[in-house]
């Protein structure tokens, strides 16, 4: 699995830091979704999947 | 759509059951995710009820947020076009111009700064709970614990003296009323915009490390959007909130197999705090947003003009969503909820109204375990006539 997120379209509600910790963080500037695991491990992927779902601004995507 | 469109509904708002949603939603939304709705100002528009419609609608950027491009659903609503355009309020704004605030504001409120808060937020939750105990029951949950709380927490954020708390409680009750006149409600909001304006000057002069002085620093926003945010952010930051602990613990005193789990098992918290959140669904009109071109919703086509109210509280209640889902159940797993709303106006403040919440009801609860209601469920006064819903008073012993 690989992680893409689009931080023009991310708003920082931080849905995925909630969702996936040890994944996702936000940036300490402006909030946005910052990715600390682009490629996760199999143990995370179903966190990941309901992060993307949860997502509000649909910035998060995977392949 | 091939099938014949049902008639135009209004929006209910008076409730059966002070935990469910108002009048035939549920009804409505098994007849289908979208139907016609007329508007206080005839308009014949939308009423969303199904989750994934609602969903769909939030998140897509063809509809409008701003003020003078939306009908009002209840005719009480008219009176926010007394508000037409205020610089900075955001939440009334579309992209680019919302983006550009709301960016500046999202560092602000990510997950990490919100936890760094918790002891201040227990410090303050703390201090209630001991004044309400050396005041003796019984006592108004309302006046003592659930509103003092997040209005001391965004006052702080925000670098507002809480020593004015009566003046913008007051101005906020005015602007959250259904019953406020327009005239009411202009002068409301001019009253808390000068306040908030008075405030801006001063700490130009003298920055705190609040948040206001931090939108200061910026250099990227005049005084007048800074103070059409900060009103914003006051008002949001502490009404609802509000409604949630207090609202929140009187469905608890109601459940009590739960109120007695959360308050033994506090790993209990976060899964209850989305559940109430799902499940009572405070923010209870709207949101609405106007189309700006032709779109398709599941089959439904909404045409440029036309407004489309969503019932957060029906898409909450959606069984294709969540099972039994007019059980309370502060164990199952309630997120992807849409109380914070959905798309780029998602609930800027839901990170700190977690963390007040999940600090709060066990707080509570643990202090006093023999908590109880210390009125007949008659005399509680639910706030129908409320843009948040909630209870105005709720009398407690224990
Ligand atoms: C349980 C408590 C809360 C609930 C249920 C709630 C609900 C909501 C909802 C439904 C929206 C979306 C409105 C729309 O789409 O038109 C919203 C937006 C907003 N909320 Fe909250 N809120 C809560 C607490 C807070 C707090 C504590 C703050 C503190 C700053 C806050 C600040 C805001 C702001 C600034 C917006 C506008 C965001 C934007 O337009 O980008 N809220 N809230
Ligand atoms: S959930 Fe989506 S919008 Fe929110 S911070 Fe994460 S990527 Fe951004």
């Amino acid at each position: 699995m690989r992680i893409k997120a689009d931080t023009d379209v991310c708003i920082g509600a931080g849905m995925c830091v909630l969702t996936a910790a040890d994944v996702f963080d936000q940036s300490e500037e402006d909030g946005t979704v910052v990715v600390l695991l682009p490629e996760p491990p199999a143990d995370k992927e179903g966190a990941v999947r309901r992060a993307v779902q949860v997502c509000p601004s649909g910035a998060l995507s995977i392949s | 759509m091939t099938n014949a469109m049902p008639e135009p509904v209004t929006l209910p708002l008076s409730r059966e059951e002070p935990f469910d949603p108002p009048g035939d939603l549920g009804r409505w939304r098994e007849e289908g995710p979208i139907r016609p709705m007329l508007y206080a100002d005839d308009h014949v528009g939308w009423l969303a009820t199904g989750y994934s419609a609602v969903r769909a609608v939030l998140a897509d950027p063809r509809f409008s947020t701003e003020t003078t491009r939306l009908h009002p659903p209840i005719s009480q609503r008219a009176r926010l076009q007394a508000l037409a355009k205020l610089p900075g309020f955001f939440i009334r704004e579309d992209p680019p111009e919302h983006t550009r605030l709301r960016r500046l504001l999202t560092g602000q409120f990510t997950v990490r700064r919100m936890r760094q808060l918790e002891p201040r937020i227990e410090k303050i939750t703390a201090d209630r709970l001991d004044a309400m105990e050396r005041e003796g029951a019984p006592a108004d949950l309302v006046r003592e614990f659930a509103l003092p709380i997040p209005s001391l927490v965004i006052c702080e954020l925000l670098g507002v003296p809480y020593g004015d708390h009566e003046r913008f409680q007051r101005d906020s009750t005015t602007l959250l009323s259904l019953e406020s006149s327009i005239e009411q409600v202009r002068e409301a909001m001019e009253d808390l915009l000068d306040y908030i304006r008075g405030l801006v000057v001063r700490k130009r002069a003298e920055p705190g490390d609040d948040l206001i002085s931090g939108l200061i620093a910026t250099g990227r926003l005049t005084d007048v959007e800074i103070a059409g945010a900060s009103v914003l952010m006051l008002i949001a930051g502490h009404e609802t909130t509000a409604n949630m602990l207090a609202l929140g613990t009187y469905t608890l005193l109601k459940n009590p197999a739960q109120l007695a789990a959360l308050r033994d098992d506090p790993s209990l918290a976060d899964a209850a705090v989305e559940e109430l959140l799902r499940y009572l669904t405070i923010v209870h009109i709207g949101p609405v947003r106007t189309a700006m071109e032709d779109v398709e919703i599941e089959g439904y086509t909404i045409r440029a003009g036309e407004s489309v109210t969503l019932s957060l509280g029906a898409a909450n209640r959606d069984p294709e969503r969540f099972d039994s889902p007019d059980t309370l159940d502060i164990t199952r797993q309630a997120t992807g909820h849409v109380s914070f709303g959905h798309g780029v106006h998602q609930c800027l403040g839901q990170q700190l109204a977690r963390i007040e919440m999940r600090i709060g009801y066990p707080a509570l609860l643990r202090r006093f375990p023999g908590l109880r209601l210390a009125t007949p469920d008659e005399e509680v006064a639910m706030r129908s006539n409320m843009a948040i819903y909630g209870v105005h008073r709720l009398p407690v012993a224990w």
